[in-house]
C-alpha cells in the first residue's frame, strides 16, 4: 500500500529578552546554578507574577512575520502538574486565547516548488528550571535559572508531507525568528526545541491516523532522522495490522530510534483555567503598529528584493537571505563594490561561503570584511587583476595579508594591460613555436587556447587574458 | 461578660496606654507623652505576660521591635514623623516578613522564611509602624473559627472557651485582648469581618486591588485581600491609608490614588444616606439575637438621618456554593508549590520523587487544607470544569449584577456580619457546612471584589455582635465614614472585655 505522511511541528522558541516573563531576573544562558533565580522564578510564598511587555512585543512580531491576527484579548492560564523543576507546581501558558492566532509561512521544496504550511497559533509561556542527574550520588540536582525564560510555542497545521518539508517549514521559522531578533535560534543550547506530530494514512484517505509526538530532538539532521525512524515504525505496525498508540516518544539519537514516553492514557490531567494572578493581556492597534514599525525586512520580501534590484537568479537569492547576516553582508559588499550583484553573489556564496564552511565559522565572525571583498571585486570590474588571480588575492586576505590593494602591490599581481608589452611575450611566444603557427595556419583553431595560455603563463597570469586572445589573433591572422 | 467601656475616664484622666486607639496613641507619641519604645515594650510585656490566655501570637519580634521603636523615636526627635510614626501593630502571620517566620498558621511552613517583606508590610513599616510579632490564624487562612492552626486554637477574649472566628482570628484576639491596638488581616471570604465582629471591633476588606496581594501567601488570588482590624473606624481608616496603594508586583493592584480615608471621617454624613437592607440577608439561618442587633443598628440610623431601603440581592443563597469551587479551584493550584522541594515542611527519607511529594503534602498539611486541596483539584479535572468551575463563574457574574443593580438605588448596604455570635471552640469543626455557613454573609462581597466592613453592633447574650456594611467599588472612604459617624453616637466600639484590664 501507498502510505501518506502527515506532520505538525510545535515549535518553542526562547525569547531573547533581558529580563524573565514574569520576574526581573536575568535569561543569560550558562550561569552557574540557581544564581539566576528570583523568589518569583523559586515560587516562594506569596511572590507574583508580573508580565514582561518586551516579550509580548516579541510575540507580536512573529505574528505580524506570519502575517497572524494578533488577539486584542488573550488569557494566560496556569497547567498544573507536579514536576521538581516546576517551581510552582503550574506552568503559567496561554490556553484558550494566545496572542497570536492562525497565519502562515512559505517554504521551497528542492523541485523549486513553494509550499505554504499553516500556523494554527503561537502562545506565549514560561519555561521550566532543568533537573540535573548526573553528580548528584544518585540524587536530582535542581537548576532553575531558566524557570520563567519566556517561550512562545509556534504551533503548525498538520501541513507537512514529508520529514523533508517538516525540516524545511523548521528552518524557515529558525531563520524568522532570527530575522525578527526575537530568538537566537540555538538548537544545541534550546533556545529553539522541536516536537513533531507524525501519523501516517492510506495515500487518498482524508482522514488522519493515530499521531505520535516526537521529544528531543535538537538539530534538524536529528529531525529528519527521527521522522524517518518513526514513519518507518508505524508503517511496519499498520502493514502487520496493528494498531499505532497515541502516545508521546522520545527521540535518541545515539540508537537513532524512538522510545515510548507516556501514552494517552497516562497523560496529565492538567487542570487549565485561568490564571488568577494575571489579567487578560490586552494589546491594542497603537501597540502592533509601533511594533510593525519597527519590523525588519522579512526572508521573503528580501528574497524578492533581491532578485528584482540585484537580478539574481531565485537560487542565489534564496541562499543570500537564509540569515539576516548573510543578506547583509552580500549588500554590503555590492554597495563597496560599486556594483556587480552577480559577481558578488558568485563571490560571497562560493569563495567566502567555502571559506567559512571549511572553518566551521558563522557570517558575522568572517575573516574578511564585506568591505574588504567589495574593494577585491572593484579590482577585477576595473580589470586591475583577472578572476584567476582574484583568488589568489583572497586567499592572501583570508590569511590576514591585508586588503586587496595592498595584496596586489605587495605581490606584484596588478594586471598587465599595456598593449606593448603584451605584444613583445606574444612576440616571443610566437616566434619560439613555429610548428604550433603551422598548425594554427592549416585551421586548427583550437591551437590558439594552447597560445593564450602560454602567453598567460609567460606573464605570471598578470596579462589580460581578453586583450591577449585579441592581440594573438591579430598577430596570428596577419 | 461586659466589664466596662474605656474612653476618657469620669475623673478626666486619660486610660491606660495599651486601653488607647490607635489615634490616642498617635496623639500621646506626638505630645511626647510616650516614647515608642516605651509603648512598644509595655505591649511587649503584656504580649508575654498573657499571650497564653489567648494564644494570639505564633511569634514575637521583641528585639526588632524595640529596634525598629527607636528608629521611629529617632525620626520623632529629628523631626521627621508621619501620622502613625511609633505605634506599635501585628501582622497577620499570611504577610512575608524579610527574616522572620511566616508560618501561615501551618506546619508544612512552621520553618519558612521569607528573604522579602510584603508589599503592606513595607508601607506599613515606611509609615513608621512598629512590629511587635505575628498572629495566630486558621491553616492557610482555611477556616472560620481559627481551629485548623498548626499552632492550636485561639481563645475569644470575650469568652475564652469560645472561637475568635477566622481566619483572621489571632489578629482580632490580639487586639480585644489589647494586646496591640492594631492587626491586618486578610480577607478570603469573611476572614476579616467574621472575627472583628466575633471580637467586638471593627474589621474592614477594601476593595479587591486596593491593597496589594504581593507577598501575602494566597488561599484564592481572585478573593483574596488585605485588610485592618481595629478597635475604631478612625483606626482603619488610619491603618488603611498606610496599607493600601498600587503596586507594581502585584498585576491585579489598581493604579488609583489612596484617599485620606482618615481625614475625610467627619465630612460622611448620615443625613439622606440611602441604606439598603438586603431581604435575602434577614431570612433563615440569622439567630434571633443577631436579628434583633442588626435591626437595632437600621433602627438607630434612621434616627441618625440616613434612610432604610429594602432591596433584594436575589443570588445570596448561591454565594456559598460559588464559593466553595472557585476558592478551593485557586486554592489547589495555589498550594501546589508546598512540594517539600525547594523550602518548607519535607518529609524523612524520602524513597523517590512521588514519596516526596506524598508524604510532605501528606505530613504538611492539616485536614481542612486537604479537603479544600481535593475538592479544587476535583472542580478543575477534565469533565468537571464545566459543571463546576465555570459555573461558579457564571454565578459571580451574577452576584456583581446584583450589586452593581443595588448600588444604583443605594449608597451602603447594611446586613449582618455573621449569622450567629461566637460558636464554642470544637462545636463545629468536624462539620465543615455548618462551619462554611458562617460566611454566609461575606463571601458574596468577596465574589464581587466589593468592600465592606465589620462594627460592633451590640450583644447577644454577652458577646459581641457585628454588623456588616457593603459600599461600591472604592467606596472604603464612606464605608469608613458611615461606621465612625455611628460610633460617634454609640459606645459598642468601647466596651472591653472582662479581664482585659485587671
Amino acid at each position: 500500500m501507498q502510505w501518506e505522511t502527515v506532520i505538525g511541528l510545535e515549535i518553542h522558541a526562547q525569547l531573547a529578552t533581558n529580563s524573565k516573563i514574569f520576574s526581573g531576573a536575568s535569561t543569560r544562558f550558562g550561569n552557574e546554578p540557581n544564581r539566576q533565580a528570583c523568589p518569583v522564578d523559586l515560587g516562594l510564598p506569596g511572590v507574583l507574577p508580573v508580565l514582561n511587555e518586551g516579550a509580548v512585543a516579541m510575540a507580536v512580531r512573529l505574528g505580524l512575520g506570519i502575517g497572524a491576527d494578533i488577539a486584542g484579548r488573550s488569557v494566560f492560564a496556569r497547567k498544573n502538574y507536579f514536576y521538581p523543576d516546576l517551581p510552582k507546581g503550574y506552568q503559567i501558558s496561554q490556553y484558550e486565547i494566545p496572542v497570536v492566532g492562525t497565519g502562515q509561512l512559505e517554504i521551497a521544496l528542492d523541485d523549486g516548488t513553494v509550499k505554504t504550511i499553516g500556523v494554527t497559533r503561537a502562545h506565549l509561556e514560561e519555561d521550566a528550571g532543568k533537573s540535573l542527574h548526573e553528580d548528584f550520588h544518585g540524587m536530582t540536582g535542581i537548576d532553575l535559572n531558566r524557570a520563567g525564560t519566556p517561550l512562545l510555542e509556534i504551533v503548525s497545521e498538520p501541513d507537512m508531507r514529508s520529514p523533508a518539508e517538516a525540516v524545511a517549514y523548521a528552518k524557515k521559522i529558525r531563520t524568522l525568528v532570527r530575522y525578527l531578533g526575537i530568538c537566537d535560534g540555538n538548537m544545541q543550547e534550546g533556545s529553539l526545541r522541536v516536537d513533531a506530530n507524525v501519523s501516517i494514512r492510506p495515500a487518498g484517505s482524508q482522514e488522519f491516523g493515530t499521531r505520535a509526538e516526537i521529544k528531543n530532538v535538537n538539530s534538524f539532521r536529528f529531525l529528519e532522522k527521527a521522522l524517518n525512524f518513526e514513519i518507518e515504525r508505524q508503517r511496519e505496525i499498520l502493514e502487520d495490522g496493528g494498531t499505532v498508540q497515541q502516545e508521546t516518544r522520545l527521540y535518541d539519537a545515539n540508537a537513532d530510534e524512538t522510545r515510548s514516553m507516556r501514552t494517552k492514557e497516562e497523560a496529565n490531567d492538567y487542570r487549565y483555567f485561568p490564571d488568577p494572578d494575571l489579567l487578560p493581556l490586552e494589546v491594542d492597534q497603537a501597540f502592533i503598529e509601533s511594533v510593525r514599525v519597527e519590523l525588519p525586512e522579512l526572508p521573503d520580501e528580501k528574497r524578492d528584493r533581491f532578485i528584482s534590484e540585484y537580478g539574481l537568479p531565485v537560487y542565489d537569492a534564496n541562499v543570500l537571505t537564509a540569515s539576516r547576516e548573510l543578506a547583509d553582508y552580500y549588500e554590503a559588499t555590492v554597495a563597496a563594490a560599486g556594483g556587480a550583484p552577480k559577481v558578488g553573489a558568485n563571490w560571497v556564496m562560493s569563495e567566502l561561503g567555502g571559506v567559512l564552511n571549511a572553518q566551521g565559522l558563522d557570517i558575522s565572525d568572517s575573516p574578511v570584511s564585506a568591505q574588504a571583498l567589495g574593494g577585491l571585486i572593484q579590482r577585477i570590474q576595473d580589470q586591475t587583476i583577472s578572476g584567476k588571480i582574484a583568488k589568489q588575492v583572497f586567499e592572501a586576505m583570508v590569511a590576514g595579508e591585508g586588503d586587496a590593494d595592498g595584496v596586489i602591490e605587495a605581490k606584484g599581481l596588478k594586471q598587465i594591460t599595456d598593449t606593448g608589452e603584451i605584444e613583445r611575450m606574444i612576440d616571443e611566444v610566437v616566434d619560439a613555436n613555429p610548428g604550433q603557427v603551422e598548425q594554427y595556419r592549416a585551421g586548427k583553431d583550437k591551437v590558439l587556447g594552447w597560445f593564450v595560455g602560454q602567453v598567460m603563463k609567460a606573464s605570471r597570469g598578470k596579462a589580460n587574458p581578453e586583450q591577449v586572445n585579441q592581440l594573438l589573433r591579430q598577430k596570428l591572422d596577419a | 461578660m461586659i466589664s466596662g467601656r474605656t474612653g476618657p475616664t469620669n475623673d478626666g484622666s486619660n486610660p491606660v496606654m495599651h486601653d488607647r486607639t490607635i489615634a490616642e496613641l498617635a496623639r500621646a507619641l506626638a505630645d511626647g507623652e510616650v516614647s515608642s519604645v516605651e509603648l512598644t515594650r509595655g505591649f511587649l510585656d503584656r504580649i508575654e505576660a498573657r499571650n497564653p490566655d489567648s494564644n494570639s501570637f505564633i511569634t514575637i519580634t521583641r528585639e526588632q521591635a524595640l529596634a525598629e521603636a527607636e528608629v521611629a523615636d529617632a525620626g520623632r526627635a529629628a523631626g521627621r514623623a508621619g501620622a502613625l510614626t511609633g505605634v506599635p501593630i501585628a501582622h497577620k502571620d499570611i504577610f512575608c516578613t524579610d527574616g522572620v517566620r511566616t508560618s501561615c498558621g501551618s506546619r508544612m511552613l512552621d520553618n519558612f522564611e521569607a528573604p522579602y517583606d510584603a508589599t503592606v508590610v513595607r508601607n506599613m513599616r515606611e509609615a513608621g509602624l512598629v512590629m511587635l510579632g505575628k498572629t495566630n490564624m486558621d491553616e492557610f487562612a482555611m477556616g472560620s473559627s481559627n481551629e485548623t492552626s498548626y499552632y492550636g486554637p485561639v481563645n475569644n477574649p470575650w469568652d475564652p472557651r469560645r472561637v475568635p472566628g477566622g481566619s483572621s482570628g489571632g489578629s482580632a484576639a490580639a487586639v480585644a485582648a489589647r494586646l496591640a491596638p492594631g492587626a491586618t488581616g486578610t480577607d478570603t471570604g469573611g476572614s476579616i469581618r467574621q472575627p472583628a465582629a466575633m471580637c467586638g471591633l471593627t474589621g474592614l476588606k477594601p476593595t479587591y486591588g486596593r491593597v496589594s496581594r504581593f507577598g501575602m501567601v494566597a488561599f484564592a488570588s481572585s478573593l483574596d485581600q488585605g485588610g485592618p482590624l481595629a478597635r475604631t473606624a478612625e483606626d482603619c481608616a488610619l491603618m488603611l491609608g498606610a496599607m493600601a496603594g498600587f503596586d507594581p508586583n502585584d498585576s491585579t493592584s489598581i493604579d488609583r490614588p489612596v484617599d485620606d480615608y482618615a481625614g475625610a471621617l467627619d465630612g460622611v454624613s448620615l443625613q439622606g444616606l440611602k441604606v439598603g437592607l438586603p431581604k435575602e440577608y434577614f431570612g433563615e439561618g440569622m439567630s434571633e439575637g443577631v436579628r434583633g442587633v442588626v435591626d437595632g443598628v437600621a433602627e438607630r440610623l434612621r434616627e441618625l438621618g440616613a434612610e432604610p431601603v429594602e432591596i433584594s440581592l436575589a443570588h445570596t443563597d448561591l454565594s456559598v456554593p460559588a464559593y466553595y469551587v472557585v476558592a478551593p479551584a485557586e486554592a489547589s493550584s495555589n498550594l501546589s508549590r508546598f512540594d517539600g522541594v525547594r523550602y518548607g515542611y519535607r518529609c524523612e527519607e524520602a524513597k523517590n520523587i512521588l514519596d516526596l511529594y506524598e508524604r510532605s503534602r501528606g505530613e504538611g498539611f492539616g485536614a481542612e487544607v486537604k479537603r479544600r486541596i481535593m475538592v479544587g483539584t476535583y472542580a478543575l479535572s477534565a469533565g468537571y470544569f464545566d459543571a463546576y468551575y465555570l459555573k461558579a463563574q457564571k454565578i459571580r457574574q451574577l452576584i456583581s449584577e446584583d450589586f452593581r443593580k443595588a448600588f444604583e438605588q443605594v449608597d451602603v448596604i447594611l446586613g449582618p456580619t455573621s449569622p450567629t455570635t461566637a460558636f464554642p471552640i470544637g462545636e463545629r469543626s468536624d462539620d465543615p457546612v455548618a462551619m462554611y455557613m458562617s460566611d454566609v454573609y461575606t463571601i458574596a462581597v468577596n465574589l464581587a471584589g466589593l468592600p465592606a466592613l465589620s462594627m460592633p453592633a451590640g450583644f447577644a447574650d454577652g458577646l459581641p455582635v457585628g454588623v456588616q456594611l457593603i459600599g461600591n467599588h472604592f467606596d472604603e472612604g464612606r464605608l469608613l465614614g458611615v461606621a465612625h459617624q455611628y460610633q460617634q453616637a454609640t459606645d459598642h466600639h468601647r466596651q472591653v472585655p472582662a479581664g482585659v484590664n485587671d
